[in-house]
């Protein structure tokens, strides 16, 4: 897994504005900072994650990247036509989780058409159209991870819009 | 965007949560789940002694995990009163499924109707009464009221043949031993109605009559076979899609044993594109035959494996009829049934002739006897597992090419044997246990007939939508809805009056041509649009309910929680019918006919599987099933020892047929002489029409379409009845992906969503059958067999454009089913 990503909290909540604060505040609190007597929150708090900058991205080259943690393996791509969701300069820039949310096999990215396969059960995603489900046997679409990339071109990870497979909360 | 829950997390199933055992009720193959439920104030950990799976759930579980359930697998539902979490998820220890869940039963949870989530807001709750121009809610009492009085007297002014019934015959999703029995003791032994139909065809009939008088029941093997076997041999089946988890969980392992697959249809489906890729493409030979012509190719089959000495003499010798016809053909039998040698006078096609008519080459036709048939090189039998399903049953010439089938499975030995068998696949579950109904006859009414000219004045509805699954739809739509609307009027004029004067006009209305329409279902369906009562039942966990599967395996799934609102099980409504009658023919002055009536003093379902199924097997009791648990025993039950209840893995191990209820207990073969196209009409349709309009399904929503018309997962997928059509052909046509189009022939019009799908032959598309959104029945013509068993996959039409794709259409993806690894 990649060592390099950071944790970037501090940012996501100054760029998100006042609205988000608790939220910010309790990622900040899964990279260490002493935990306060505080009401618990209705929703989990996703840290920021730095995945990699555009300038990384090769079109439909697929990058190993993990989020919120190093283990939720996910699928940076750089699609090369803009799709809903994508970021980037081009808005064709999307991630998602990589564990087929049937039975939580490895999916493997297919260029030729752009899908996620599942080698167990033969599941597929469409990775330009949100991770819909074109066939298989999973009772969601692909989770996928909201992208925001920064001013330095920077792309970060703050959410996920699905349960990811093996875990009964996104953020453990 | 796809549709996405935005479910970050789940409440956690507590370590003391009650669990319940649950079999999928969807679909045949019924896939063991485990129910948990605990009160709204508790939840569990992530700490392994605070969850039911003794894990730490603060970690990553693995791939295959019991310790993980989707959102989903997750609501809040009434039981008992209160609200209670539902998980259901798959049972690991089921050897059904082995922890498999499909895209369907993975949602049961979610399709349960919740007041807390508005889940399944669509699910009736009350008796509604056609009244003031709406259907008004009202008390069961009321309700079945007005059925007893109305159908009284239309069955004394007339005759019980002037009722006709539509219901359920199997188990799982409507239906059940519970369900059948009391549906059955009502019609069949209370009345003695023989108009009467069956949920997805329009007569009371066997779909597979030819191999039950062969004397082969057609759920003969069990699901382990096909890991066992040599060659799985399926026909107009499309398991990966329609029987997911038997083909995932028994005919992949199979594969991967080293069994080679001979898949014979029309279509490139995805069971032969998964079978590729788990056995590899030299192990599967998949025959792309014209479409009706499988009887051919069957009977070359058979010729090959006859002429090469591939038979199984002593099996021959021992189990089958010896000499000459033992059934003549008749009205009643297609074809005449007898021994090898007779069937073979009629059956004997080359394989040139073959080739010819099926479009395939000779030497994969030689091929596939080979891998059928061919002893292995010990000169032991090969093993050979045969499966068919809907596109044999709904195909041309039902009877003969069934039996063409079973005649190759006999002929070879392979039934009730190790690795064989030869079985439908099936749909629903089974669960059929009702008094005799030989009074119906044979070849049975053809009901949607009846009612389309003008006969029988009540029709009673359950769980059977005639607007999606019948044939001649379009007829039978504007037929039905103009003879109800007659009686809607009439009680519409007859406003404020009494009772007795509101049934009066009704009947009047009767006498005049109309049609008194009594719906029973768990949602308002398209046919219940033509009803005058409307009667909420529930479903299975909302009541417990026993079926069995497509390897008899028979199960208890268990009631979790309260049926919605004011519904009830289909067979406390049945016996509320049978009172109210009781009474009001009792009121009538007809005693004697009241007390055919009795018998229905039952408080709860279980009081209805004493009274029927447990009559005749009385082995079986609620107690002794739960104590089985998600694996159940397979029928038929035997005894029980040991504090278990004993069944049969396998029928006809000892070689004795007896379906067909000889006494020599020989099973015969069919002479099922090839002949064209058999329903009529279907040749002239073929000459006339370019496009040859499929019927399919789709693992998305197969048997559960009716809930998944309000599931917003599968409406994102599927916002219209897809069409897949080859992309050249929607070229010419001016459609793009998501175009919404319709089909049109003389039989009427249907519409669906244009899907391109390169690997389907040009001028054919595949249309999914049963949608909310699109009738294809609409377009298919009358057509049936001797027995009056429908021809639903051939019909032929023009397409055009209707609109160019919704902002809904536009979004979903349209990109191959077909993974790409």
């Amino acid at each position: 897994m990649k060592c390099t990503r950071l944790v970037d909290a501090g940012r996501r909540q100054f760029l998100r504005g006042s609205g988000v604060a608790a939220v910010g505040a309790a990622a900040a609190a899964t990279v260490g900072a002493p935990a306060q007597a505080a009401p618990a929150l209705a929703r989990v708090a996703y840290p920021a994650t730095r995945l990699a900058n555009i300038a990384d991205l090769t079109v439909n080259e697929p990058m190993d990247i993990a989020y919120p943690d190093a283990d939720s393996p996910g699928v940076l791509l750089k699609l090369g036509q803009p799709v809903q969701g994508g970021v980037g300069p081009d808005g064709d820039v999307v991630a998602f989780s990589v564990l087929c949310p049937h039975k939580g096999w490895m999916l493997s990215y297919n260029g030729g058409d752009k899908t996620l396969n599942c080698p167990g059960h033969h599941s597929r995603f469409d990775c330009e159209a949100g991770g819909q489900q074109v066939w298989g046997h999973a009772t969601q679409n692909l989770p996928q991870f909201a992208l925001r990339v920064d001013d330095k071109g920077d792309i970060h990870a703050d959410g996920v819009d699905e349960l990811i497979y093996g875990r009964l909360s996104n953020v453990l | 965007m796809a549709f996405k829950r935005q479910v970050d997390r789940l409440p956690i199933i507590p370590a003391d949560a009650t669990e319940h055992n649950v079999t999928c009720h969807y679909c045949i193959v019924g896939c063991g789940y485990k129910a948990y439920t605990w009160p709204m104030n508790r939840q569990g950990g992530a700490a392994a002694g605070q969850n039911a799976f003794g894990v730490n759930l603060g970690e990553q579980q693995p791939t295959e995990t019991e310790a993980w359930y989707a959102p989903s697998m997750y609501n809040i539902v009434r039981q008992n009163g209160r609200d209670v979490h539902l998980v259901v998820k798959p049972d690991t220890n089921c050897v059904v499924n082995g922890g498999l869940g499909s895209i369907r039963g993975a949602r049961m949870a979610e399709n349960r109707p919740s007041r807390v989530t508005n889940t399944q807001s669509q699910r009736l709750t009350d008796p509604l009464v056609w009244r003031n121009g709406v259907w008004q809610p009202s008390s069961w009492d009321d309700a079945l009221d007005l059925v007893a009085r109305v159908t009284a007297r239309v069955v004394t002014e007339g005759s019980e043949d002037d009722l006709v019934v539509s219901m359920f015959d199997h188990g799982g999703s409507a239906g059940g031993y519970e369900n059948t029995w009391a549906t059955g003791k009502l019609y069949f032994q209370s009345m003695k109605i023989k108009n009467c139909r069956i949920h997805n065809r329009p007569a009371y009939n066997s779909e597979v009559h030819s191999t039950r008088d062969m004397g082969v029941g057609e759920l003969n093997n069990a699901y382990v076979d096909y890991q066992l076997t040599d060659t799985i041999f399926m026909l107009g089946a499309n398991s990966m899609e329609t029987q997911t988890n038997l083909y995932l969980n028994h005919m992949v392992k199979g594969l991967q044993n080293g069994a080679r697959m001979v898949v014979v249809d029309p279509r490139r489906t995805l069971t032969v594109a998964s079978s590729e890729q788990f056995a590899g493409a030299e192990n599967v030979l998949h025959l792309a035959i014209n479409e009706g012509t499988d009887l051919a190719l069957c009977n070359a089959l058979l010729t090959e494996i006859v002429d090469k000495g591939w038979i199984d003499r002593d099996f021959i010798a021992a189990s089958t009829f010896p000499e000459g016809v033992a059934v003549a053909e008749d009205e009643a039998h297609p074809a005449s049934l007898g021994s090898l040698e007779h069937a073979m006078q009629a059956c004997r096609m080359s394989l040139d002739e073959a080739a010819a008519i099926c479009g395939v080459d000779a030497a994969d036709i030689a091929k596939a006897a080979a891998w059928i048939a061919e002893p292995r090189a010990d000169g032991s039998r090969r093993k050979c597992a045969t499966a068919y399903e809907k596109g044999i049953i709904w195909g041309n010439d039902n009877y003969r090419t069934v039996g063409a089938i079973v005649n190759i499975a006999l002929a070879t030995g392979n039934v009730g044997r190790e690795g064989g068998g030869v079985c439908r696949l099936g749909g629903h579950q089974e669960g059929y246990y009702r008094p005799a109904d030989g009074h119906v006859g044979r070849p049975a009414e053809y009901v949607d007939q009846f009612l389309i000219r003008g006969l029988g004045g009540v029709h009673h509805i359950w769980a059977c939508d005639h607007y999606k699954t019948t044939l001649n739809a379009s007829e039978f739509k504007r037929v039905h809805k103009r003879r109800s609307d007659m009686v809607k009027e009439a009680i519409d004029a007859a406003a404020g009056g009494t009772r007795e004067q509101v049934v009066d006009a009704i009947v009047s209305a009767i006498n005049a041509g109309g049609l008194f329409v009594v719906d029973v279902d768990i949602i308002h369906s398209q046919i219940g649009q033509n009803a005058h009562v409307i009667l909420p039942a529930c479903e299975s966990n909302e009541m417990n309910l026993t079926s069995m599967n497509g390897e008899r395996r028979l199960r208890l799934s268990e009631r979790y929680m309260d049926p919605f609102g004011n519904s009830r099980p289909d067979c406390l409504i049945a016996a509320g019918m049978a009172q109210h009658m009781e009474r009001v023919l009792r009121d009538m002055g007809h005693a004697d006919y009241a007390d055919q009536f009795k018998g229905y003093d039952w408080t709860t379902e279980e009081d209805a599987f004493m009274d029927g199924y447990h009559q005749g097997n009385p082995e079986v009791t609620y107690d002794r099933l739960r104590a089985m648990g998600n694996n159940g025993v397979q029928e038929p039950v035997t005894g029980f020892a040991d504090g278990k209840l004993v069944g049969v893995e396998r029928l006809y191990a000892d070689g004795a047929f007896d379906r067909h209820g000889r006494d020599d207990k020989k099973a015969l073969f069919c002479a099922a002489g090839w002949r064209g196209w058999q329903a009529p009409g279907k040749a002239r349709e073929q000459a006339a029409h370019r496009f040859w309009v499929n019927n399919v399904r789709a693992n998305i929503f197969w048997q559960n379409q009716f809930l998944d018309q309000k599931n917003d997962f599968i409406q994102d997928r599927y916002p219209h009845p897809f069409v897949e059509m080859h992309p050249d052909d929607m070229v010419e046509l001016g459609l793009n992906p998501g175009d919404l189009l319709e089909i049109v022939n003389d039989n009427g019009v249907t519409q669906g969503m244009a899907y391109p799908l390169p690997t389907i032959r040009r001028n054919t598309v595949a249309m999914v059958f049963g949608s909310p959104a699109g009738s294809q029945g609409n377009v298919v013509n009358p057509g049936v067999n001797e027995l009056v068993l429908p021809d639903y996959k051939h019909c032929w039409g023009e397409i055009r454009k209707i609109a160019d794709a919704t902002e809904q259409t536009a979004k979903v993806s349209f990109k191959s089913h077909e993974a790409v690894l």
